[in-house]
């Protein structure tokens, strides 16, 4: 996996605030960085503009040295990002979901192999049958989450606060995909409120005040 | 491409499928706005014949109307608008695949129960056909150019009283010649003209609304 993230100068502006400006970094493959800060210092903004989701005020974003407005679709490609909302349509089951998610990114999948993410992350039985909007809140994100097994391909990982309402055996599945993804030469980039234990083979961090 | 068009455009129908409950209110609304004024303005077959193509195609426009919040508003409430402005697919197709899904759960029946509720107004067999084809041509202009103005409103406050302000002018065209050619048919006239126009603006719409919607849309996540 070819994957290498420079960040520089960046800036972000909401309405009349700035939330942060001049932030570097440089991530390449299997590095963990965690985004720390407290609420409202602009953890989801950060991760919105590595998404390509949010324009940044100021500065530049690079995939592989290529700015990413430059690579558009391809680096669309390149990234999963999952917010703190889970994506879910209420009126569908888990796997139906899973399925139509997958198809959309352009990955064709089997019911099996979606039905396997699903009871990785402990959703199995019925609830993978019912309409979404009968399930826990801990269940619908270990559904939204299920969608990590199929978005290895893509390198960089943006992970919204994915471990929020999950218990702890889920953390440990969710851990364990991290940790599998950076091996392979992944990019992780996260935000938690949660002390999560995470083995990584490069760890980097960024506090935003 | 093919595949993420069809999963979103199978989603959507998958939806509206789920939850005919809302599809059907637009339906509804149709057939009952339709069905008030013969009771309204009573039994004049003249009058009613006159007024027919008219009230029928506003009627038509208000449904349009109603269905729009639908388009994108649940999909940018639960993160789903996220996923597919990330999908690695032009925005602009996939915005397509969703006005297509929208169109055939919410225009299309209103196509088909149109030529039904015509007998209420005395329309001739012919005036029934052209009202058909005229909203065959007309209800898709109509979901392509409300998806503008649905993305432009999208997470805005009273957006639902704002997007009805903004695109109630845009209908206006498709308004005048669609009742004006079952009109012209209803008095024995020439509607080819008519007909051709609203062909036309459906041409128009196809290629500049998904590229405007998609636009708005990035602008409206941002």
């Amino acid at each position: 996996m070819n994957a290498y993230l420079q960040v520089s100068e960046l800036a972000c502006l909401r309405g009349e605030r700035q939330l942060f400006h001049d932030l570097f970094f440089d991530l390449e493959a299997g590095t963990l960085m965690r985004i720390e800060g407290a609420n409202g210092s602009g953890k989801t903004s950060l991760l919105r503009m590595l998404g390509g989701l949010t324009q940044p005020a100021a500065g530049r974003i690079q995939w592989n040295m290529v700015p990413i407005d430059e690579l558009g679709e391809r680096y669309r490609e390149s990234v999963f990002l999952l917010g703190h909302q889970n994506a879910l349509k209420d009126e569908l089951s888990p796997i139906e979901n899973l399925e139509l998610a997958a198809a959309l990114h352009g990955i064709p999948i089997q019911r099996a192999d979606a039905m396997e993410s699903l009871t990785s992350l402990g959703l199995s039985g019925a609830t993978v049958q019912l309409p979404v909007r009968l399930l826990s809140q801990g269940q619908k994100r270990r559904a939204a989450l299920a969608a990590l097994a199929f978005r290895t391909q893509a390198p960089l990982w943006l992970l919204d606060e994915p471990f929020a309402a999950l218990d702890p055996e889920a953390i440990r599945a969710v851990a364990l995909r991290i940790a599998t993804q950076l091996e392979r030469g992944g990019i992780v980039v996260y935000t938690t409120h949660q002390e999560v234990a995470l083995s990584a083979p490069r760890r980097a961090s960024v506090l935003l005040q | 491409m093919l595949l993420s068009i069809q999963a979103l455009a199978r989603r959507d129908l998958l939806l509206a499928f789920r939850q005919r409950a809302d599809v059907l209110t637009t339906l509804l609304f149709f057939v009952l706005v339709c069905s008030l004024f013969p009771l309204g303005v009573g039994a004049d077959p003249r009058l009613l014949q006159d007024i027919g193509p008219g009230v029928m195609w506003v009627a038509a426009l208000l449904a349009a109307m109603l269905a729009l919040n639908r388009l994108f508003a649940i999909d940018h409430a639960d993160g789903s608008l996220e996923q597919i402005l990330l999908a690695p697919q032009p925005l602009s197709v996939l915005v397509m695949a969703k006005i297509a899904a929208h169109w055939l759960s919410t225009g299309l029946p209103l196509v088909l129960i149109a030529p039904l509720l015509g007998l209420q107004y005395g329309l001739p067999a012919e005036a029934l056909w052209v009202l058909t084809v005229s909203l065959l041509l007309g209800t898709p202009v109509l979901s392509l150019v409300g998806a503008i103005g649905a993305s432009l409103t999208l997470g805005l406050r009273g957006g639902g009283a704002l997007v009805s302000l903004l695109v109630l002018p845009l209908y206006v065209p498709v308004l005048i010649f669609g009742a004006s050619a079952v009109e012209a048919s209803a008095s024995g006239l020439a509607y080819d003209a008519q007909l051709s126009l609203l062909g036309a603006f459906l041409l128009f719409a196809l290629v500049f609304s998904p590229w405007a919607t998609a636009a708005a849309l990035k602008i409206s996540l941002d």
